[in-house]
């Protein structure tokens, strides 16, 4: 079977909306086209729908892998890196130090808009980042994740673990546009409105309680069943560290409203997710790569790139508690990862 | 069950019930004893057997494997049964002839039973077990159906009290529970995580899951069951 790739712009016929969402779809067969709008089951959950002049993407399966029309050598590489996404605690030890898989907060795979899909990534990179204040490849990309989000050290540039980890990511954009002129339909976590009343710790408690700890723990460390993974670790030593991106209180909120309870999105107020992400965000984990010895001076460092969005450096009301000030590494201990702090492209820096 | 989760599940029950405090508060403080759960399961092995394993009934009411699930989750279940919480007509007066004590004696016995294999799944051909496995360990998210082992564990051999071990359990039982939750005949499930999902399933998904599930056999005797399964 061969396979198609097809950028089209489709009209939806019987809706409100206007032609010129840009749709690019895998098709596994010739008839191409989706056999409804993209996402509807999507919209039918609650998520919007696509807008005009947004890029729509459907990601191919791992079922589309298996027939597509690409060297069975690539083939073996994506599904390594299909692989190593969904199982990233296969890599415990080496490159990761907590309990987290990729796909913990990339579900469906990395395929799920309003999931931070990541094949977004793969035709957005390479480009500025603010983080680190320098243009970043994917490669760069996903080594961040491995020094934040996983709390670890990340597999070398042109590692057969982070080519692979690049080949899956790329075969999740198969016909998506390079460098889109159009927003990204569902990228990122985006945040819910701003709540009524500003998130509070006792109400996030609360909320936390009743809708998280089910699975997640009344202490947020998640589960291990029979030694293997279940649920992950929102806080503590299993968790991401200080300097991942789901520490930012909005990223955190947008992830909880478009995500969770799992299977049941967009089913908690706006109120709830920021309650709960403010909850969640006010608790410890391990210190930031970054730390340079002194939370304070850590905050002045990194707070206007970074940690302005997050609790780092700020004092909990309830017990006078400073977050983020320890030097607790969790399991990493004292391996600094190698990316972090590495500046490029000095010698433009004139230009 | 370790402490923290008697809270939980506790602080459940305590919210499900309303003005019956006195069962989430007292009763559940007791220990089971799996040899008075023997003598109080009398009653039970007519359908699900002396070993536990009840029994796959295609076009009828499969009765549950029991041996081997987790001693919270056979707790929760029974009570559900006796309030009404879970719907069954077979199972109400059962459940209504046991007492507290009994309730958390018989989940001990059933607990501590050997996990005995599963019927049902043997005869599905190799593209629905194909779509079963995708579901358990991978879900479906363009259906928005999230891989059953997300909350059922690895393996699907449950997570705690709250999420039951699925795998070496009959089709016919697994199958039918889908399918109450779809139809809103089931709905004791904590925060409706499993009733969101089976909505969510076809008729041929939920046959796919039950058949996948009941034939993978975590039963503590995978020799003889290889002998049976190796047609």
């Amino acid at each position: 079977m061969s396979l198609s790739r097809k950028h089209l712009v489709i009209a939806l016929a019987g809706c409100s909306l206007a032609t010129g969402i840009v749709v690019s779809a895998f098709a596994a067969n010739d008839s191409g086209a989706p056999s409804e709008a993209p996402y509807q089951g999507l919209v039918e959950l609650g998520f919007p729908a696509p807008q005009e002049g947004e890029l729509v993407h459907v990601p191919p399966t791992m079922a589309d892998l298996e027939d597509a029309d690409i060297h069975p050598e690539l083939k073996k590489v994506i599904r390594y890196g299909y692989d190593l996404f969904t199982n990233t605690q296969q890599l415990r030890g080496e490159y990761v130090n907590n309990d987290m898989n990729c796909s913990s907060c990339h579900l469906g795979e990395g395929r799920q808009p309003f999931s931070a899909p990541v094949w977004a990534a793969a035709v957005t990179l390479p480009d500025f980042r603010g983080k680190n204040q320098h243009v970043n490849n994917l490669e760069e990309r996903i080594a961040g994740c491995f020094a934040y989000s996983m709390n670890g050290t990340p597999p070398q540039y042109g590692s057969d673990e982070m080519l692979a980890l690049s080949a899956y990511h790329q075969w999740l954009a198969t016909g998506a546009p390079m460098y889109p002129s159009q927003p990204i339909y569902g990228r990122g976590f985006p945040a819910p409105d701003e709540p009524a009343e500003s998130p509070d710790y006792a109400r996030g408690e609360a909320a936390y309680q009743e809708n998280c700890a089910i699975c997640h723990q009344d202490d947020g460390a998640g589960h291990y069943e029979n030694g293997e993974y279940v649920f992950p670790a929102l806080w503590g030593d299993g968790s991401n560290n200080w300097g991942a991106g789901i520490v930012r209180v909005d990223t955190a909120a947008g992830f909880i409203y478009n995500n969770m309870p799992l299977g049941q999105p967009r089913s908690l107020s706006d109120q709830d997710a920021w309650d709960i992400a403010y909850y969640m965000s006010s608790q410890e984990r391990p210190q930031d790569p970054r730390y340079t010895g002194d939370v304070a001076e850590t905050l002045e460092r990194f707070g206007p790139t970074f940690h302005k969005r997050s609790l780092y450096g700020q004092t909990r009301e309830h017990d006078g508690h400073v977050l983020g000030d320890h030097a607790n590494f969790g399991e990493k201990g004292n391996v600094e990862p190698w990316n972090v702090g590495v500046p490029r492209f000095e010698s433009l820096s004139s230009e | 069950m370790n402490k923290k989760q008697w809270v939980k599940f506790s602080l459940l029950m305590g919210v499900s019930l309303v003005g019956a405090s006195s069962v989430a508060g007292t009763a559940f403080a007791e220990t089971g004893n799996a040899e008075r759960g023997q003598i109080a399961a009398a009653t039970c092995t007519a359908c699900h057997q002396a070993n536990g394993s009840g029994m796959n009934i295609p076009g009828g009411e499969s009765w549950p494997r029991l041996a081997g699930l987790n001693a919270d989750y056979i707790v929760k279940q029974l009570h559900d049964f006796k309030q009404g919480r879970r719907q069954n007509a077979t199972m109400m007066p059962f459940a209504s002839m046991l007492n507290d004590q009994q309730i958390v004696d018989v989940a001990a016995y059933y607990s501590q039973m050997p996990v005995t294999p599963a019927q049902g799944g043997d005869d599905a051909d190799a593209v629905l077990l194909q779509r079963g496995e995708q579901l358990a360990e991978r879900g479906d998210w363009d259906a928005y159906i999230v891989s059953c082992k997300s909350c059922h564990g690895p393996g699907g051999t449950g997570v705690g009290g709250q999420f039951p071990g699925i795998a070496s359990q009959h089709a016919g039982y697994i199958s039918a529970q889908l399918h109450a939750w779809q139809d809103d005949e089931r709905s004791n499930d904590p925060q409706h995580l499993m009733g969101a999902i089976a909505k969510r399933m076809s008729d041929e998904d939920i046959q796919a899951v039950s058949a996948w599930y009941a034939a993978q056999d975590v039963s503590d005797q995978t020799g003889s069951a290889e002998e049976e399964t190796t047609q």
